[in-house]
């Protein structure tokens, strides 16, 4: 979305009520739609309705009827899994508007700040060097061992780039730019490095990693996640009358109250937690941070307040439509979530770039 | 709305206890197991131990035979899903040590499925550790003996006419050549070990593992042939391999000296691999009279 587009809506919200309460409508019922695909649909075959009843049995705590592989199906492995996909879907596509909305560009995205290429580095130097790591975990704990190291590489990162752009107290939304994409390439030689040193399975698994799944999905990743994903769409949702009030311009937003320094600081800290703790749990999904804001602007205009919600209701639907391919086409294999995302977000993203060169010419 | 706000509310409470991993009953074993076969070699010993039928679904390594082709395919041994394993309804799952990812694992494990990860290695011993694993899992230790006794005599005529050959030519393997750049196989991988079994040097022992070979160092090691292995939907010919820089001007690119065998059978480390180590050795040892080892009917069929 265009500057223009950011501007004139961002003023003229006030008539924009009906569709922006239309389409947070429709974003809610396909993310609702696309939870319970999550849970009825996969390669196991269950009765839609045996499905609810397990969960049903679950929640009410009732004596468990159904067949015991059933229950495993539901209960520890689609429903950590579509709980993992919500988080991540939601937590990226957030990201992503929030990171338009401070860097005022439409092609800003969190692994703009380095998240994803640092979480990666971490990721592969944790599969390479981490076996000696590994044992001092407790057993529990030893699953999530790359994923800590994955959420710990790319919140340092990042925090990283926001110092650097960082002077006088204040940061240069350039600088933070030009340090993201440094940093983001150093990080990546560094993975090309330990990619080099890795024995050939080491490369395979970390390769599956960059490629996400919700394959991996356990209870314990959902909940190492959600603090992170809710901290995120929470502190968006706090910062989103700022974000309007930004896109006019920093003089404009600084006359209107909004104290624009520590709205990005916030804003990057937030990105990097909330994404990193979702790349941490799925691996690198790739366009939805960057298509699903858009998507939803399309439909219920610029302003961040109807913005940040759609986009993680977007989010939800898009991430775990994807999921429900991944497991559907190649089963019962399945296909890396970030080449699904990926085959359909790109041309979607192309669509829209010729159809706005319509316009722009 | 009601039904949504408790199955987040409870959603919440899972998340928030951490989730005591639900210790599922163990259920009574079936007479006749339904199994998943993670691993090539897992495959061909489960097949040689007439235990084939009992198979229902396999990875896309299991390449040998016939039969473990048609099964359905759950996907590549280090990146399953859960839920795709599940849907065969196995009810024993017999994996190649590094079979993953461990969330994967750790969820099967969950699933009441008992899963015995069988012992990897690229060696005679490793072959009838694999082959007693295999045989112990299923409850088959007495063909696994008999099988174990076969291979052992396999070993052991590989070995005798390998000794005798006069020469150890100097070959490289190949696993790929994308961007032009030719990844080989290097010291302690399942391809320097094949061409040790086969009497062949490998011009390649100074890099470890499988990485990029500096084109330079490729032609100076001058290797005399290259191996090369085939299926997975690569096509690595001769044309292709010795248009590359790496072995330009190399006595194998000089004779087109270029081996290719299926990569199951070539790396897999199962019963057959006496013969693949004899079939690269007979091809790359010109000179000599190799014999055929002696057909088993769990090798007799002729690769893909």
């Amino acid at each position: 979305m265009s500057l223009e587009g950011v501007a004139m809506a961002a003023s003229g919200e006030g008539t924009r009520g009906r569709p922006v309460a239309a389409g947070l409508t429709l974003f809610a019922v396909l993310a609702v739609a696309a939870v319970v695909g999550a849970l009825a649909i996969g390669p196991f075959t269950i009765a839609p309705g045996r499905v609810f009843a397990v969960l049903w049995e679950w929640i009410s705590g009732a004596a468990p009827a159904g067949a015991l592989r059933e229950r495993i199906v539901v209960l520890d492995v689609r429903l950590p899994r579509a709980i993992v996909g919500a988080l991540a879907g939601a937590g990226m596509a957030v990201a992503g508007a929030l990171m338009q909305g401070v860097f005022r560009n439409p092609l800003a995205d969190p692994s703009l700040v380095g998240v994803a290429p640092g979480a990666a580095l971490a990721a592969v130097a944790f599969v390479v060097f981490g076996a000696p790591l590994l044992a001092l975990l407790p057993q529990p704990l030893q699953v999530v061992g790359l994923p800590l190291a994955a959420f710990a590489g790319g919140l340092l990162t990042t925090l990283l780039i926001a110092r650097l752009a960082e002077h006088d107290g204040r940061t240069s939304v350039a600088t933070l730019l030009f340090a993201g994409l440094a940093l983001g390439a150093l990080a990546s030689a560094g993975t090309g490095v330990m990619v080099f040193l890795a024995s050939e399975q080491q490369t395979r698994d970390f390769l599956f990693w960059t490629l996400g799944s919700l394959g991996g999905a356990t209870w314990m990743k959902a909940a190492l996640a959600a603090p992170f994903v809710l901290g995120l769409l929470a502190i968006a949702i706090g910062l989103s009358r700022g974000l309007d009030a930004l896109a006019l311009g920093e003089a404009e937003a600084f006359h209107a109250g909004v104290s624009v320094e520590r709205l990005k600081r916030t804003a990057v800290v937030a990105v990097a937690a909330g994404v990193g703790a979702a790349v941490a749990a799925t691996g690198v999904v790739g366009f939805v941070g960057l298509v699903v804001p858009h998507l939803a602007r399309l439909v219920i205009g610029p302003s961040h307040r109807a913005l940040v919600p759609a986009s993680a209701l977007l989010g939800v639907a898009v991430l775990l439509g994807a999921d429900i391919l991944a497991r559907m086409i190649a089963a019962p294999a399945e296909l890396p979530l970030g080449v699904v995302t990926a085959l359909v977000g790109a041309p979607f993203f192309l669509w829209l770039l010729l159809k706005r060169r319509a316009f722009v010419g | 709305m009601n039904v949504a706000r408790r199955l987040l509310l409870a959603t919440l409470i899972a998340v928030l206890t951490g989730l005591a991993l639900r210790a599922a009953a163990a259920q009574p074993q079936p007479v006749e197991p339904r199994i998943v076969s993670i691993g090539g070699a897992v495959t061909e010993i489960l097949f040689a131990l007439g235990m084939g039928e009992r198979v229902v679904a396999v990875d896309q390594t299991s390449r040998y035979p016939a039969a473990a082709r048609a099964l359905p395919d759950v996907g590549y041994a280090r990146a399953l899903s859960p839920e795709g394993v599940l849907s065969v309804a196995p009810t024993l799952i017999l994996a190649m040590e590094g079979a993953g990812p461990p969330s994967t694992m750790e969820v099967l494990k969950q699933a009441s499925v008992p899963v015995v990860i069988i012992p990897d290695g690229h060696d005679q011993e490793a072959v009838l550790r694999k082959i007693a694993a295999v045989a112990n899992a299923v409850g088959a230790q007495e063909k696994g003996r008999a099988l174990a006794a076969e291979v052992s005599e396999d070993f052991a005529a590989l070995d005798a006419m390998v000794k005798a050959l006069p020469e150890r030519p100097r070959a490289v393997f190949v696993l790929s050549a994308s961007g032009g750049a030719a990844v080989v196989g290097g010291s302690d991988t399942s391809a320097d070990a094949i061409l040790k079994l086969a009497g062949l040097t490998n011009a390649m022992a100074r890099i470890k593992g499988f990485k990029p070979a500096l084109d330079e160092a490729a032609m100076s090691a001058e290797p005399e042939a290259v191996v090369v292995m085939r299926g997975g939907g690569q096509v690595l010919d001769a044309a292709t391999v010795f248009a590359l820089p790496a072995f330009a001007g190399t006595p194998a690119a000089r004779d087109k000296r270029l081996v290719s065998l299926p990569g199951s059978y070539l790396l897999g480390f199962g019963p057959r691999t006496p013969r693949a180590a004899r079939d690269l050795a007979a091809a790359l040892h010109p000179g000599a009279k190799l014999p055929e080892l002696p057909s088993r009917p769990w090798s007799a069929e002729p690769d893909q």
